[in-house]
């Protein structure tokens, strides 16, 4: 009944579907990592090469660290860390806020992602 | 004075092409009361007669059956005219351009199975592109992709394996071109 073409369009096929999955579903990856003090832009980096950089808050200073496709906040004075513990961030849209010491890590892609969507 | 008659010559292939699209929309319709998870994910069974009628009659006939079968089914389900009819038409329509292409592979190799999947492929990416460009414009139709192609791959896979086993049945081409006979 399968012939050996049929077996080869069901696995180009099976292929076809695996790589749709990986390529609609990955999420956007950002390239520039947007860094907030006060509210205002200090510093915007390409996440091509690696780079460290050091932001001055009330509480102290923030520590931030960026790798080829990937950013985050390495270390920071807030009390409970929670940007700390959210780790690496590379894909557009996300972001790391210490909102005690006033510093933000944005991820930004090509286009703008949105907050949320209404319909 | 004698009253004018309009008489429509009825050929044989008429009655055929006829006899197939009920049998297409008549699946149509019993998938229609089939629940489905995700709106849009369907076996597409009609599909199974459509290849039928690809393989023993030829493209021209597919395209009546396949045509009559969207129209129809519309007129049943009282979608025509609708955005789901809109989707179904265009699904046929791109459906059949891909079995015009596909048929001429060789037969030796690529048999129903082949065409049965690419037609689900082609039906899903017509209707995914309709749907992209005038119901759901922006990304959100990307993120079904994947559901919508590993649903053709795999519907359309059981029902060209169906219309294998169809064909390979000795009795199925007889019953198929039998006559119809008026009550």
């Amino acid at each position: 009944m399968l012939r050996a073409g049929d077996i080869g369009v069901l696995i180009t096929g099976a292929i076809a579907v695996i790589a749709l999955t990986v390529w609609a579903w990955s999420g956007d990856r950002g390239d520039v990592a947007v860094i907030r003090a006060a509210g205002q832009i200090v510093q915007t980096a390409a996440l091509s090469r690696p780079q460290r950089f050091t932001v001055d808050g009330p509480l102290g200073v923030t520590h931030i660290e960026i790798e080829s496709g990937r950013a985050r906040i390495a270390a920071d004075p807030s009390p409970r860390q929670l940007c700390v513990k959210q780790g690496w961030l590379s894909l557009s849209g996300q972001a790391a806020l210490c909102l005690p010491n006033q510093v933000s890590l944005e991820i930004r892609g090509r286009a703008p992602a949105y907050d949320t969507l209404g319909y | 004075m004698t009253p004018s008659v309009i008489e429509l010559p009825v050929s044989h292939e008429d009655r055929r092409i006829a006899r197939l699209a009920a049998l297409a929309i008549g699946l149509t319709l019993a998938e229609a009361a089939l629940p489905s998870p995700v709106p849009g994910v369907k076996p597409g069974l009609a599909n199974i007669v459509i290849l039928l009628v690809l393989l023993q009659h030829g493209w021209h006939a597919a395209a009546w059956v396949s045509g009559l079968r969207v129209v129809a089914g519309g007129l049943l389900l009282g979608s025509l005219f609708a955005p789901g009819f809109w989707l179904s038409a265009t699904g046929a329509l791109t459906s059949l351009l891909v079995l015009g292409l596909v048929r001429h592979l060789p037969q030796r190799h690529f048999g129903p199975v082949s065409l049965s999947v690419l037609a689900a492929f082609g039906h899903i990416g017509g209707q995914l592109a309709l749907a992209g460009v005038w119901l759901l414009p922006g990304a959100a139709v990307l993120k079904l992709l994947p559901v919508f192609a590993a649903a053709a791959l795999i519907f359309g896979a059981v029902n060209g394996a169906v219309v294998a086993r169809l064909l390979a049945a000795p009795t199925s081409g007889e019953r198929q071109s039998a006559p119809c006979t008026p009550p």
